[in-house]
């Protein structure tokens, strides 16, 4: 019962997060929310008994992707800097 | 605003779709054969305490061998795609410069961090755990590192040897396997060991570990590849 | 509350991340958006597959001294589903660098990352 109160609760967090990553302006919050997505995901995985997906999904979902947005991001923003 | 019309239409196709595919049936109350399979047969015929370990290294090993393949790929691809220039004439970057405790502390936590990676991909057939979600810990350690002193040149040279070393080995315990065992990626070649302790299973920690430094030495790559490219004239 | 189940409960929520990820990648404009609804749909995917994956009551498919070695198929739940969904996350890793990678490139050809502006095969 309590179970599954938590996974409605995370259910309605990832559906939010998802919401605000695609329609958010900014592209910083737009990432960072999509990392919260991959955390979130994470813990549901470890409700529905995959304690193996879960720690993938916290590693490379939430770790290194958000990561190496960031630096795509990065030398986007470098670029624009030099030519402007 | 036809075209929104239009892909809200799009939507309600694809969501119609998986909802009739998956949404109303009801839940499993017990578990299908293969799985039931996998459940009964897995501790005789492979020892592994982590079924998923078991059936990720043998029972559906081949799915791995494409899925690594996949990974050095993209891996290749993208260092083909944003080899920095090797040449120093351009001016140093200039980075702003990291703050001393990120350095040292980075400098205690990366070694811990990359010891923790090589535990659990070592100890992937016992607990929940295995090659990919070591080399994934390899790798953030490696982003650690690069956060720290983001000057620093990594060597490539050594991640492409480790690749390329460790995906051999994976593919000639695989061919072991056919020869003394019962088929390609068959583990039993080694003796299959006391089942849940740490030298067991036959050659699945073995494949495990080679599994785990190949996935690390790819992500790496693809990491420092982004990081470190600079801007090429086209 | 008692007549839903907790893979129901992962079902639903996967197939609306995926609508979400589809409604980002066919409106947005700017190419890391689209990347970004992609990772999104990804994800979905998973959730839908672990939760299929799921039986209700039962616990992770790791023998240890919770699990009987002898009664571990009444005990575990799915392993199969899993295993696939730990190789699809990593490739899904590589999938996404290498559209960065892509994306990174395209912009430093046409300096702009909003795809009207690439009509070169447009007729």
């Amino acid at each position: 019962m309590i179970l599954k109160l938590i996974a409605i609760v995370l259910a309605l967090a990832i559906l939010l997060m998802g919401v605000i990553a695609v329609e958010n302006k900014k592209l910083v919050v737009a990432v960072i929310a999509a990392g919260v997505v991959s955390l979130f995901a994470s813990v549901f995985y470890l409700l529905l008994a995959a304690p193996d997906v879960a720690m993938t999904e916290a590693a490379i979902g939430s770790g290194l992707s958000t990561i190496i947005f960031f630096y795509v991001l990065n030398k986007i923003k470098k670029d624009r800097k030099d030519h402007a | 605003m036809l075209k929104k019309i239009f892909f809200l239409l799009v939507l309600a196709g694809f969501a119609v779709m998986l909802f009739n595919a998956y949404g109303l049936s009801g839940p499993d109350q017990q578990l299908n054969d293969v799985a039931a399979h996998y459940a009964e047969k897995g501790p005789q015929e492979v020892g592994a305490a982590n079924l998923v370990a078991s059936v990720i290294v043998t029972y559906r090993g081949l799915d791995t061998l494409g899925e690594v393949t996949i990974l050095f790929l993209a891996a290749s691809i993208i260092g083909f795609f944003l080899k920095a220039r090797r040449d120093n004439q351009r001016a140093p970057k200039q980075v702003r410069k990291t703050s001393e405790i990120l350095e040292t502390a980075a400098k205690v936590i990366t070694p811990v961090i990359f010891l923790f990676g090589i535990y659990v991909f070592i100890n992937g057939h016992l607990t929940p755990g295995g090659g990919f979600q070591g080399g994934a810990i390899i790798a953030s350690g490696l982003v650690l590192m690069l956060l720290a002193n983001p000057v620093k040149k990594i060597n490539h040279n050594i991640i492409r040897v480790i690749e390329s070393i460790s995906g051999f080995s994976f593919i000639l315990l695989g061919i072991f396997g056919l020869l003394l065992a019962g088929g390609f990626l068959d583990n039993a070649f080694l003796p299959l060991g006391d089942f849940g302790t740490l030298l067991s299973a036959g050659a699945v920690p073995l494949i495990y570990i080679f599994i785990g430094l190949k996935v690390g030495a790819e992500l790496s790559g693809i990491v420092s590849n982004l990081q470190e490219t600079q801007k090429e004239q086209i | 509350m008692e007549h839903i189940s907790l893979s129901q409960i992962a079902i639903v929520a996967g197939i609306l991340l995926i609508l979400i990820g589809l409604w980002a990648i066919i409106s947005q404009r700017n190419i890391i958006k689209m990347i970004i609804g992609f990772s999104l749909f990804d994800t979905g995917i998973h959730i839908v597959m672990v939760g299929v994956g799921y039986v209700r009551g039962k616990t992770a498919p790791v023998l240890d001294e919770a699990v009987n070695v002898k009664e571990a198929a009444r005990q575990i739940v799915d392993p199969l589903p899993q295993a696939l969904v730990l190789t699809a996350i990593v490739i899904g890793l590589g999938i996404t660098a290498l559209m960065l990678a892509y994306a990174l490139r395209l912009y430093q050809k046409k300096k702009t990352l909003d795809v009207k502006k690439f009509n070169d095969l447009k007729w």
